[in-house]
Protein backbone atom coordinates (compact mmCIF):
# COMPACT_ATOMS: atom_id res chain seq x y z
CA UNK A 1 0.00 0.00 0.00
CA UNK A 2 1.18 3.32 -1.03
CA UNK A 3 1.90 6.49 1.50
CA UNK A 4 -0.90 9.02 0.69
CA UNK A 5 -0.16 12.12 0.72
CA UNK A 6 -2.33 15.06 2.52
CA UNK A 7 -4.03 16.07 -1.23
CA UNK A 8 -4.78 12.47 -1.99
CA UNK A 9 -6.38 11.88 2.10
CA UNK A 10 -8.43 14.77 1.25
CA UNK A 11 -9.62 13.97 -2.20
CA UNK A 12 -10.52 10.50 -0.73
CA UNK A 13 -12.34 11.90 2.36
CA UNK A 14 -14.02 15.00 0.74
CA UNK A 15 -15.11 13.48 -3.22
CA UNK A 16 -16.79 10.95 -1.32
CA UNK A 17 -20.09 12.56 -2.37
CA UNK A 18 -21.44 15.79 -3.98
CA UNK A 19 -19.11 16.25 -7.12
CA UNK A 20 -20.05 19.14 -8.93
CA UNK A 21 -22.89 18.96 -11.40
CA UNK A 22 -20.96 21.84 -13.13
CA UNK A 23 -19.82 22.45 -16.93
CA UNK A 24 -15.89 22.11 -15.61
CA UNK A 25 -16.73 19.86 -12.19
CA UNK A 26 -12.84 19.14 -11.73
CA UNK A 27 -11.75 22.59 -11.87
CA UNK A 28 -14.37 23.27 -9.49
CA UNK A 29 -14.18 20.49 -7.21
CA UNK A 30 -9.58 21.43 -7.39
CA UNK A 31 -10.75 24.72 -6.11
CA UNK A 32 -12.38 23.30 -3.02
CA UNK A 33 -9.51 21.55 -2.54
CA UNK A 34 -7.08 24.01 -3.36
CA UNK A 35 -5.24 22.60 -5.42
CA UNK A 36 -5.53 23.00 -9.41
CA UNK A 37 -7.39 21.03 -12.32
CA UNK A 38 -4.69 19.12 -13.88
CA UNK A 39 -3.46 18.44 -10.47
CA UNK A 40 -6.48 16.17 -9.37
CA UNK A 41 -7.39 15.02 -12.45
CA UNK A 42 -3.53 13.70 -12.50
CA UNK A 43 -4.28 12.23 -8.50
CA UNK A 44 -7.56 10.40 -9.72
CA UNK A 45 -5.99 8.79 -12.94
CA UNK A 46 -3.05 7.67 -10.06
CA UNK A 47 -5.59 6.84 -7.17
CA UNK A 48 -7.52 4.49 -9.56
CA UNK A 49 -4.77 2.79 -11.30
CA UNK A 50 -3.00 1.94 -7.97
CA UNK A 51 -6.71 0.62 -6.47
CA UNK A 52 -6.36 3.13 -3.66
CA UNK A 53 -10.05 4.12 -5.54
CA UNK A 54 -12.00 1.22 -6.81
CA UNK A 55 -14.04 3.47 -8.94
CA UNK A 56 -15.37 7.20 -9.27
CA UNK A 57 -18.91 8.34 -10.58
CA UNK A 58 -21.84 7.75 -9.63
CA UNK A 59 -22.99 4.72 -7.44
CA UNK A 60 -26.43 3.82 -8.42
CA UNK A 61 -29.37 2.39 -5.70
CA UNK A 62 -30.65 -0.67 -8.11
CA UNK A 63 -34.33 -1.02 -6.11
CA UNK A 64 -34.82 2.58 -7.24
CA UNK A 65 -34.56 1.32 -10.91
CA UNK A 66 -37.00 -1.25 -10.70
CA UNK A 67 -34.03 -3.75 -9.71
CA UNK A 68 -33.14 -5.93 -7.43
CA UNK A 69 -29.82 -6.14 -4.92
CA UNK A 70 -29.86 -9.83 -2.69
CA UNK A 71 -27.16 -10.97 -0.35
CA UNK A 72 -26.64 -14.53 -0.89
CA UNK A 73 -23.84 -16.52 0.89
CA UNK A 74 -22.45 -20.02 0.26
CA UNK A 75 -20.72 -23.01 2.24
CA UNK A 76 -17.93 -23.82 -0.20
CA UNK A 77 -15.94 -26.78 0.42
CA UNK A 78 -12.28 -25.56 0.63
CA UNK A 79 -10.54 -27.68 -1.71
CA UNK A 80 -13.18 -26.13 -4.30
CA UNK A 81 -13.14 -22.69 -3.17
CA UNK A 82 -11.05 -21.12 -5.90
CA UNK A 83 -12.53 -23.02 -8.78
CA UNK A 84 -16.19 -21.84 -7.16
CA UNK A 85 -14.98 -17.99 -6.41
CA UNK A 86 -13.92 -17.94 -10.24
CA UNK A 87 -17.59 -19.34 -11.55
CA UNK A 88 -19.79 -16.62 -9.48
CA UNK A 89 -16.96 -14.02 -10.16
CA UNK A 90 -17.49 -14.25 -13.81
CA UNK A 91 -21.18 -13.69 -13.31
CA UNK A 92 -21.98 -10.07 -14.57
CA UNK A 93 -24.71 -9.75 -11.66
CA UNK A 94 -22.55 -10.67 -9.00
CA UNK A 95 -21.77 -7.27 -7.89
CA UNK A 96 -18.88 -8.08 -5.21
CA UNK A 97 -17.72 -11.06 -3.35
CA UNK A 98 -16.34 -11.55 -0.23
CA UNK A 99 -14.36 -14.66 1.49
CA UNK A 100 -15.30 -14.80 5.40
CA UNK A 101 -14.33 -16.53 7.94
CA UNK A 102 -17.52 -19.30 8.89
CA UNK A 103 -19.67 -21.78 7.79
CA UNK A 104 -21.10 -19.52 5.18
CA UNK A 105 -17.74 -18.59 3.63
CA UNK A 106 -18.32 -17.17 -0.04
CA UNK A 107 -20.49 -13.46 0.74
CA UNK A 108 -21.66 -12.08 -2.48
CA UNK A 109 -24.13 -9.24 -3.53
CA UNK A 110 -26.40 -10.06 -7.07
CA UNK A 111 -27.76 -6.90 -8.28
CA UNK A 112 -30.39 -7.58 -11.32
CA UNK A 113 -32.57 -5.10 -13.01
CA UNK A 114 -35.61 -6.79 -12.66
CA UNK A 115 -36.61 -9.18 -8.98
CA UNK A 116 -36.93 -11.80 -11.33
CA UNK A 117 -33.34 -11.59 -12.64
CA UNK A 118 -32.63 -12.83 -8.74
CA UNK A 119 -33.81 -16.05 -8.91
CA UNK A 120 -32.26 -16.94 -12.42
CA UNK A 121 -29.03 -16.33 -10.98
CA UNK A 122 -29.18 -18.35 -8.03
CA UNK A 123 -30.73 -21.20 -9.87
CA UNK A 124 -27.77 -20.73 -12.19
CA UNK A 125 -24.91 -20.62 -9.75
CA UNK A 126 -26.51 -23.79 -7.84
CA UNK A 127 -26.69 -25.95 -11.12
CA UNK A 128 -23.00 -24.59 -11.93
CA UNK A 129 -21.64 -25.08 -8.68
CA UNK A 130 -23.96 -27.79 -6.77
CA UNK A 131 -24.36 -26.18 -3.96
CA UNK A 132 -27.38 -24.50 -1.90
CA UNK A 133 -27.39 -20.52 -2.40
CA UNK A 134 -28.60 -18.92 1.15
CA UNK A 135 -30.33 -15.49 0.39
CA UNK A 136 -30.50 -12.92 2.47
CA UNK A 137 -32.78 -10.00 0.73
CA UNK A 138 -32.64 -7.25 2.78
CA UNK A 139 -36.53 -6.51 4.66
CA UNK A 140 -35.82 -3.25 6.02
CA UNK A 141 -32.57 -0.41 5.66
CA UNK A 142 -31.71 1.26 8.47
CA UNK A 143 -28.90 3.11 7.38
CA UNK A 144 -25.87 3.10 4.72
CA UNK A 145 -23.00 5.47 4.30
CA UNK A 146 -20.35 3.96 3.06
CA UNK A 147 -18.28 7.25 3.73
CA UNK A 148 -14.26 5.95 5.31
CA UNK A 149 -11.49 8.72 5.71
CA UNK A 150 -8.11 7.35 5.20
CA UNK A 151 -6.58 6.25 8.12
CA UNK A 152 -2.75 8.22 9.51
CA UNK B 1 -37.14 3.36 -16.98
CA UNK B 2 -36.54 6.18 -19.09
CA UNK B 3 -34.13 5.01 -21.83
CA UNK B 4 -32.25 8.56 -22.19
CA UNK B 5 -31.44 7.64 -18.50
CA UNK B 6 -31.10 3.96 -19.03
CA UNK B 7 -28.23 4.92 -21.42
CA UNK B 8 -26.89 7.65 -19.30
CA UNK B 9 -26.41 5.09 -16.42
CA UNK B 10 -25.19 2.87 -18.86
CA UNK B 11 -22.47 5.24 -20.10
CA UNK B 12 -21.22 6.52 -16.03
CA UNK B 13 -21.74 3.17 -14.39
CA UNK B 14 -17.88 2.29 -14.87
CA UNK B 15 -16.45 5.79 -13.93
CA UNK B 16 -16.83 9.37 -15.48
CA UNK B 17 -14.69 10.31 -17.74
CA UNK B 18 -11.26 12.02 -16.40
CA UNK B 19 -11.27 15.36 -18.69
CA UNK B 20 -11.84 18.59 -17.89
CA UNK B 21 -15.76 18.43 -18.98
CA UNK B 22 -17.01 14.92 -18.29
CA UNK B 23 -20.39 15.71 -18.89
CA UNK B 24 -19.92 16.79 -22.21
CA UNK B 25 -18.22 13.59 -22.80
CA UNK B 26 -21.02 11.38 -21.68
CA UNK B 27 -23.25 13.43 -23.26
CA UNK B 28 -21.87 13.35 -27.04
CA UNK B 29 -21.34 9.26 -26.32
CA UNK B 30 -24.93 8.95 -26.18
CA UNK B 31 -26.43 11.21 -28.66
CA UNK B 32 -27.50 14.28 -25.49
CA UNK B 33 -25.61 17.49 -24.07
CA UNK B 34 -23.59 18.13 -21.74
CA UNK B 35 -25.95 20.33 -19.74
CA UNK B 36 -29.00 17.33 -20.51
CA UNK B 37 -26.53 14.98 -18.70
CA UNK B 38 -25.87 17.64 -15.62
CA UNK B 39 -30.05 17.70 -15.08
CA UNK B 40 -30.47 14.21 -15.47
CA UNK B 41 -28.41 13.03 -13.15
CA UNK B 42 -29.60 15.95 -10.63
CA UNK B 43 -33.04 14.40 -11.19
CA UNK B 44 -31.47 11.06 -10.71
CA UNK B 45 -29.86 11.66 -7.40
CA UNK B 46 -33.08 13.76 -6.27
CA UNK B 47 -34.74 10.08 -7.20
CA UNK B 48 -32.49 8.36 -5.00
CA UNK B 49 -31.88 6.34 -8.35
CA UNK B 50 -27.79 7.68 -8.02
CA UNK B 51 -27.20 7.30 -4.24
CA UNK B 52 -24.15 9.58 -4.82
CA UNK B 53 -21.72 11.12 -7.13
CA UNK B 54 -17.81 10.54 -5.80
CA UNK B 55 -14.69 8.50 -5.53
CA UNK B 56 -15.41 4.90 -4.17
CA UNK B 57 -12.39 3.68 -1.71
CA UNK B 58 -11.04 0.23 -1.73
CA UNK B 59 -10.67 0.32 2.18
CA UNK B 60 -8.07 -2.04 2.52
CA UNK B 61 -6.34 0.10 0.49
CA UNK B 62 -6.56 3.34 2.68
CA UNK B 63 -6.00 1.69 6.19
CA UNK B 64 -9.73 0.03 6.75
CA UNK B 65 -8.22 -3.66 7.23
CA UNK B 66 -10.63 -5.47 9.63
CA UNK B 67 -14.05 -5.59 8.05
CA UNK B 68 -16.38 -7.57 10.09
CA UNK B 69 -20.18 -8.15 9.27
CA UNK B 70 -21.71 -8.52 12.69
CA UNK B 71 -24.90 -10.54 12.93
CA UNK B 72 -27.51 -10.73 15.91
CA UNK B 73 -30.22 -12.50 16.74
CA UNK B 74 -33.19 -9.67 17.80
CA UNK B 75 -36.28 -10.24 19.07
CA UNK B 76 -38.82 -9.22 16.13
CA UNK B 77 -41.14 -6.73 18.24
CA UNK B 78 -37.72 -4.49 18.76
CA UNK B 79 -35.34 -5.19 15.76
CA UNK B 80 -36.81 -2.03 13.74
CA UNK B 81 -36.41 0.19 17.05
CA UNK B 82 -33.05 -0.83 17.63
CA UNK B 83 -32.04 -1.12 14.11
CA UNK B 84 -32.32 2.25 13.78
CA UNK B 85 -30.40 3.21 16.72
CA UNK B 86 -27.47 0.40 15.51
CA UNK B 87 -27.84 2.09 12.43
CA UNK B 88 -26.98 5.62 13.40
CA UNK B 89 -23.79 4.76 15.54
CA UNK B 90 -20.81 6.47 13.23
CA UNK B 91 -18.81 3.31 12.76
CA UNK B 92 -21.69 1.38 11.59
CA UNK B 93 -21.92 1.70 7.61
CA UNK B 94 -24.41 -0.75 6.60
CA UNK B 95 -27.35 -1.61 8.78
CA UNK B 96 -29.80 -3.83 7.29
CA UNK B 97 -33.11 -6.30 8.68
CA UNK B 98 -32.85 -9.65 6.83
CA UNK B 99 -34.50 -13.07 7.04
CA UNK B 100 -33.18 -15.63 8.84
CA UNK B 101 -32.02 -19.19 7.79
CA UNK B 102 -33.20 -21.47 10.83
CA UNK B 103 -31.48 -23.59 11.94
CA UNK B 104 -28.05 -22.81 10.59
CA UNK B 105 -28.44 -18.83 11.00
CA UNK B 106 -30.56 -17.59 13.86
CA UNK B 107 -29.19 -13.88 12.85
CA UNK B 108 -31.69 -11.17 11.40
CA UNK B 109 -29.74 -7.82 11.90
CA UNK B 110 -26.53 -7.18 9.98
CA UNK B 111 -24.43 -4.10 10.87
CA UNK B 112 -21.09 -3.50 8.85
CA UNK B 113 -18.28 -2.17 10.99
CA UNK B 114 -14.51 -1.33 10.04
CA UNK B 115 -11.95 -0.76 11.70
CA UNK B 116 -7.75 -0.83 11.62
CA UNK B 117 -7.63 -4.16 13.32
CA UNK B 118 -10.00 -7.15 14.36
CA UNK B 119 -9.99 -6.38 17.75
CA UNK B 120 -10.89 -2.61 16.97
CA UNK B 121 -13.72 -4.07 14.93
CA UNK B 122 -14.71 -6.58 18.07
CA UNK B 123 -14.29 -3.53 20.64
CA UNK B 124 -17.09 -1.76 18.22
CA UNK B 125 -19.42 -4.74 18.20
CA UNK B 126 -18.96 -4.84 22.02
CA UNK B 127 -20.41 -1.10 21.81
CA UNK B 128 -23.56 -2.63 19.48
CA UNK B 129 -24.15 -5.37 21.66
CA UNK B 130 -23.94 -3.15 25.08
CA UNK B 131 -27.04 -1.25 23.31
CA UNK B 132 -28.77 -4.61 22.48
CA UNK B 133 -28.77 -5.72 25.91
CA UNK B 134 -31.05 -8.64 26.55
CA UNK B 135 -32.35 -8.20 23.24
CA UNK B 136 -30.11 -9.78 21.64
CA UNK B 137 -30.03 -13.76 21.88
CA UNK B 138 -27.03 -14.61 19.97
CA UNK B 139 -24.21 -12.70 17.69
CA UNK B 140 -21.53 -13.03 15.59
CA UNK B 141 -18.97 -11.40 13.24
CA UNK B 142 -17.59 -12.90 10.15
CA UNK B 143 -14.60 -11.50 8.96
CA UNK B 144 -13.97 -10.71 5.49
CA UNK B 145 -10.59 -12.11 4.42
CA UNK B 146 -10.22 -11.58 1.02
CA UNK B 147 -12.02 -9.40 -1.41
CA UNK B 148 -13.09 -11.54 -3.78
CA UNK B 149 -14.72 -9.20 -6.57
CA UNK B 150 -15.57 -5.24 -6.41
CA UNK B 151 -17.21 -4.06 -9.32
CA UNK B 152 -19.73 -2.24 -8.13
CA UNK B 153 -23.59 -2.41 -9.04
CA UNK B 154 -24.12 -2.35 -13.00
CA UNK B 155 -26.99 -2.77 -15.06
Amino acid sequence: MRELDAVDRRIVADLQGGFPLSETPYADAATSLGIGEADLLARLRRLLDDGILTRFGPLLQVERMGGAFVLAALAVPEPRYDTVATLINALPEVAHNYRREHVLNMWFVLATETPAGIGAAIARIESETGLAVHAFPKEREYFVEMKLEARA
Amino acid sequence: MDPVDRALIVATQGGLPLVPRPYDAVGASIGITGAEVRHRLAALLTAGIVRRIGVVPNHYAIGWTANGMTVWDVADEVVDALGGEIGALPFVTHCYRRPRALPAWPYNLFAMVHGGSPDEVRAKAEIIAGRLGAHCRARDILFSSRILKKAGLRI
